[in-house]
């Protein structure tokens, strides 16, 4: 059961990042922001720190199974 | 400014310290006691996927395109966030069957076939020699630009003056530590502890080394992060440079194509495999490894954007590609420069060390021992060791590797763009996922589809990325670049039928996959699977589930000599002594070898020379089939156990809902139970109301009326008496009851005559028959009747129904009648009236607690005491304790209602006793 919630959760984790990464969504934080820099990079590092954080806490917290 | 001397003790030192590392994990694990044991190290060899193409390639890119050096990164961290997943499985396979590489892995389960692991290990040393050639060249520019600031002019290489090149010094030293710690033996597992701590420690020093470049351009050389962006962003925008989507070569289609192409190529390189997969101790590592390598790859990314700023703000010089060097060097410091060079350096030998020993491992097993063996002139198939042989190949192969590289740079260096060979080398790599993850979880994959689809992919690939490299270059004529050979221009490499303006890795991504993975699968639908396929397909499939873990077993014969003989040529003496217990079979032991045997020998050849290779060789010992049937049946035995296993669970699961059932019912009757009790505690409040209503009211009238005629207060005192009499009554015989119900009646029995009972009872109700003018019949036998019973409570039962008899006996002519007839076994007792009898559907409810005939309520009102509606059933609640019983029967004599009560007779010593007794 542990296991089958485990991989639930990877894959939409996976799924997740995958949309996040991808144009469609990224288009939209493509604005212009101070000196005319794109807020893309602020934003594409922001989703990564989350993800990994949201990985680490999906994968330590089920230590037991 | 640093002179030559200064680095050149540095970087040696430094590649001294690797060598001091790699043995002191190498002694560790000797001990007993691995540094490679822990996640964190395991994460951080991961890490050697960045490369000198990382450590000062991403500047370059940054200051370039834009974010499109981020994808590199992104990749791998898709493909981690699933790895626990995807790579489990792969450590997991690659565990139970000694895989060692990525060749042998796609062999092996493609039917452990010798062809495609050829393939495999011949484009991945094409594909990866211009990459170490790419890191050799870092490792001779950054050395130039260190040595020579700020004269930039990259170094002038030719092959006349190698000894020149610190780059050929650096593979040089190189070779030595991946022999020493590479080749030291042959073990199944091909694990090399010592180089992993090396890697893992080059990766700190790499990660260290850029971060420290970041903080010194983010908050030395500027004053805070803030300002360096003000400085940028007044001269770069308007330059073009925002990092916006719109930078992406390809744009945002680009931009998903290399984000793809990096996930796959992060599984599927040589030296990935190598870490990810056959580097692995413990597959516990990956959880952690999972979420802390894709951190390690935010960390060295963080300062990427701030360096480029920094340096095309105007502080570095030269390319964009030097300015994690230049920007230290631009402002005279002089140590910095060095770690940066150092971390360079680091970057560059621990992707060469792996990605050799990867490759080299390939050659030797794959490319290089089938041929051997197949060889016959050498008769190597009757020599007496081949372990030598084997280290040997493998010796050289580094060594070849390395060369080749270094040519590679010090010849086409300068020519060919290396920058893009990194991107070229990941869509090579990236060639060998279709048949890796779908072999993983489709069993329908066949060797025939896996070979079509790789040859397809990587001849789309060279066509459309390689070819066309090489002509840019200048070595060819680029005018089938811009018209297609032989002026077909459907076939332009840069826009395959008419696909243009894509960018050029999507583009030869697109039609590489598409070709790989349609042949692969459409081969695989129309061809069909040897049995060694099937089995291999089920057991890579099947690999995560628990009832997995079993090896094929052989069926054939061998003798114990042949195959010590044949292990010890290959593994060398000793390992095969540990396999055999420590004993030498004797010259003529031809006894077979058991089935485990043969299977641990083979899994031992795998593990050095291939699964391809160690097929054959164990098919050259073992007489008869060699038989898959046998792997067969282990995996139809394991479906077998599942269902065992379903079965099983089916049967728990009934039991509980059986038990589950039986709890409901039990719950159901309590309910009722309690509902029942609440009835009775209803009941006997009422009845006991009644009786005492009428004595107070009596009582009051009494009390309160002075002058009343004596024979009225009489009539009073009457009722009042006979009031209170009825309820001690009531009280008597609820607590009865009561005792009845919770099993704490007492009774004594003790030997009796049924007979003298019914006649004592009969005497105690005369009084009131004739009081109530009844006429009574006694029928008795002559004989006594003994029984063991208590005489007390039987004659109040006897009382009972005789009293309840003369109640409902006709009001007019009443009549009575007790029979009492003697059985062989029984003695039966009916009670008889003359009055309404019971209707059949009230039989049963004159035994519940409180019941009233209709015919009762109707009497009651007629000069008859009112019973309490208890009588019944304590009669019926004494019976059964004496074990006999008490119901209403069909009349026999009367018309009226007929109680029967049944007891047994004594038994034979009972009855001696009794008969005794009566008789004294």
């Amino acid at each position: 059961m542990m296991k089958q919630a485990l991989s639930g959760r990877l894959i939409a984790l996976t799924v997740l990042a995958l949309v996040l990464f991808s144009p469609p969504l990224l288009l939209l934080f493509d604005r212009p922001a101070a000196w005319n820099f794109s807020t893309l990079p602020v934003v594409i590092y922001l989703v990564w720190a989350a993800l990994i954080m949201l990985a680490a806490l999906i994968l330590e917290r089920s230590d037991a199974d | 400014m640093l002179t030559n001397l200064v680095v050149l003790v540095v970087a040696f030192s430094y590649l001294a310290l690797l060598f001091i590392i790699a043995a002191w994990g190498d002694r560790r694990a000797e001990q007993g006691r691995s540094v490679v044991n822990s996640p964190t190290i395991y994460a951080l060899s991961i890490a050697v996927y960045c490369t000198a193409w990382t450590f000062y390639g991403s500047v370059g890119r940054a200051a370039t395109t834009g974010l499109s050096f981020l994808l590199i990164y992104l990749g791998p961290t898709l493909a981690m966030l699933c790895g626990w997943l995807v790579l489990r499985k792969m450590i997991r396979i690659a565990q139970s069957q000694r895989i060692t590489s990525i060749a042998d892995f796609i062999s092996a389960r493609y039917g452990k076939s010798g062809g495609l692991g050829m393939l495999v290990a011949l484009i991945a040393v094409v594909a990866i020699m211009p990459y170490i050639a790419l890191q050799l060249k870092a490792i001779t520019v950054s050395y130039g630009i260190l040595t020579e600031y700020p004269n930039q002019r990259p170094p002038a290489l030719s092959l006349s003056a190698f000894w020149d090149d610190k780059a050929f010094w650096v593979a040089l030293v190189l070779a030595v530590f991946i022999i020493l710690f590479g080749t030291r033996h042959l073990d199944a597992s091909e694990r090399h502890e010592g180089m992993v701590t090396a890697i893992a420690f080059e990766s700190l020093v790499k990660l260290c080394a850029f971060i420290a470049v970041g903080i010194f351009a983010c908050f030395i050389l500027y004053p805070g992060p803030g300002a360096l962006l003000e400085r940028a962003g007044s001269i770069l925008p308007d330059a073009g440079l925002h990092f916006g989507l719109d930078q992406i070569p390809g744009g945002p289609l680009g931009w998903f194509g290399t984000l793809i192409l990096a996930t796959l190529a992060f599984i599927t390189l040589p030296r990935q495999f190598q870490v990810l997969v056959v580097e692995n101790v413990n597959e516990h590592h990956l959880r952690r490894a999972c979420w802390l390598f894709p951190l390690y790859l935010l960390l060295i990314n963080l300062f990427v954007i701030p360096i480029a700023l920094a340096g095309l703000a105007g502080s570095g010089t030269g390319e964009p590609d030097n300015f994690v060097l230049t920007l230290p060097l631009s402002a005279g410091l002089q140590w910095l420069p060095l770690l940066v060079f150092i971390g360079g350096l680091s970057a560059a030998t621990s992707m060469m060390i792996v990605e050799t020993i990867a490759l080299s491992t390939m050659v030797s097993n794959q490319l290089v021992m089938p041929l051997l063996l197949r060889w016959r002139r050498l008769h190597l198939d009757r020599s007496r060791d081949l372990s030598g042989w084997l280290l040997g190949i493998r010796r050289i192969a580094i060594i070849l590797i390395l060369i080749l590289g270094y040519l590679y740079h010090a010849l086409i260096g300068e020519a060919y763009s290396l920058v893009t060979i990194g991107l070229v080398s990941f869509a090579a790599a990236a060639q060998f996922a279709p048949s890796l993850l779908l072999g993983l979880y489709w069993r329908g994959a066949s060797r025939n589809g896996a070979a079509a689809g790789l040859l397809a992919g990587i001849l789309v690939w060279a066509w459309t990325l390689l070819i066309p490299g090489f002509a840019l270059s200048g070595w060819m004529s680029t005018d089938f670049i811009e018209h297609g050979p032989f002026g077909w221009s459907l076939l332009r490499p840069y826009a395959l039928f008419g696909l243009e303006n894509w960018d050029i890795y999507t583009h030869s991504l697109f039609w590489s996959m598409l070709a790989n993975i349609s042949l692969l699968v459409g081969v695989s639908l129309f061809s069909r699977q040897s049995h060694l396929e099937q089995t291999q397909a089920a057991l890579f499939t099947n690999a995560l589930r628990p009832e997995a873990e079993q090896a094929a077993i052989w069926q054939g014969q061998a003798n114990r000599y042949e195959l010590f003989g044949l292990l010890s040529r290959y593994l060398g003496r000793s390992a095969t002594l540990r396999l055999f217990d420590g004993q030498t079979p004797a010259l003529d032991d031809d006894s077979p070898a058991p089935p485990a045997l043969i299977a641990k020998a083979q899994q031992e050849l795998t593990g050095a020379l291939g699964s391809a290779t160690a097929r054959i060789l164990i098919n050259s010992v073992v007489r008869g089939e060699a038989l898959d049937l046998a792997s067969i049946l282990s995996i139809l035995d394991t479906t077998s156990q599942t269902l065992e296993y379903n079965r099983r669970l089916e049967q728990k699961s009934a039991e509980l809902e059986r038990i589950g059932h039986e709890l409901r019912s039990a719950n159901e009757r309590l309910l009722e139970l309690d509902r029942l009790k609440d009835e009775f505690v209803a009941m006997v409040s009422h009845e006991l109301r009644t009786p005492l209503t009428s004595i107070r009211a009596f009582a009051e009238i009494l009390s309160d009326a002075d002058e009343m005629p004596a024979d009225q207060q009489q009539h009073f005192l009457q009722i009042i008496v006979r009031e209170s009499e009825r309820l001690s009554r009531l009280i008597e015989e609820i607590l009865d009851l009561a005792r009845l119900e919770s099993g704490r009646m007492t009774l004594h029995p003790q030997p009796c005559d049924l007979t003298e009972l019914c006649r004592q009872a009969v005497d105690g109700v005369t009084q009131l028959f004739q009081q109530r003018a009844i006429t009574f019949t006694l029928q008795l036998p002559d004989t006594p009747c003994p029984l063991m019973a208590d005489p007390d409570r039987l004659l109040q039962v006897l009382i009972n129904l005789l009293d309840n008899a003369s109640k409902f006996a006709n009001a007019d002519q009443p009549e009575v009648l007790l029979s009492l007839q003697p059985g062989k076994r029984r003695f039966r007792v009916n009670v008889e009236d003359n009055g309404p009898g019971i209707l059949a559907q009230e039989r049963e409810k004159v035994f519940e607690k409180f019941h009233q005939t209709e015919q009762q309520a109707d009497s009651g009102s007629h000069n008859r005491p009112r019973g309490t509606g208890l009588g019944l059933p304590i009669s019926r609640g004494i019976i059964n304790h004496l074990g006999g019983r008490l119901w209403v029967d069909e009349p026999q004599h009367l018309a009226g209602a007929c109680l029967a009560l049944e007891l047994p007779v004594a038994r034979d010593e009972q009855q001696d006793k009794a008969v005794d007794q009566l008789s004294s």
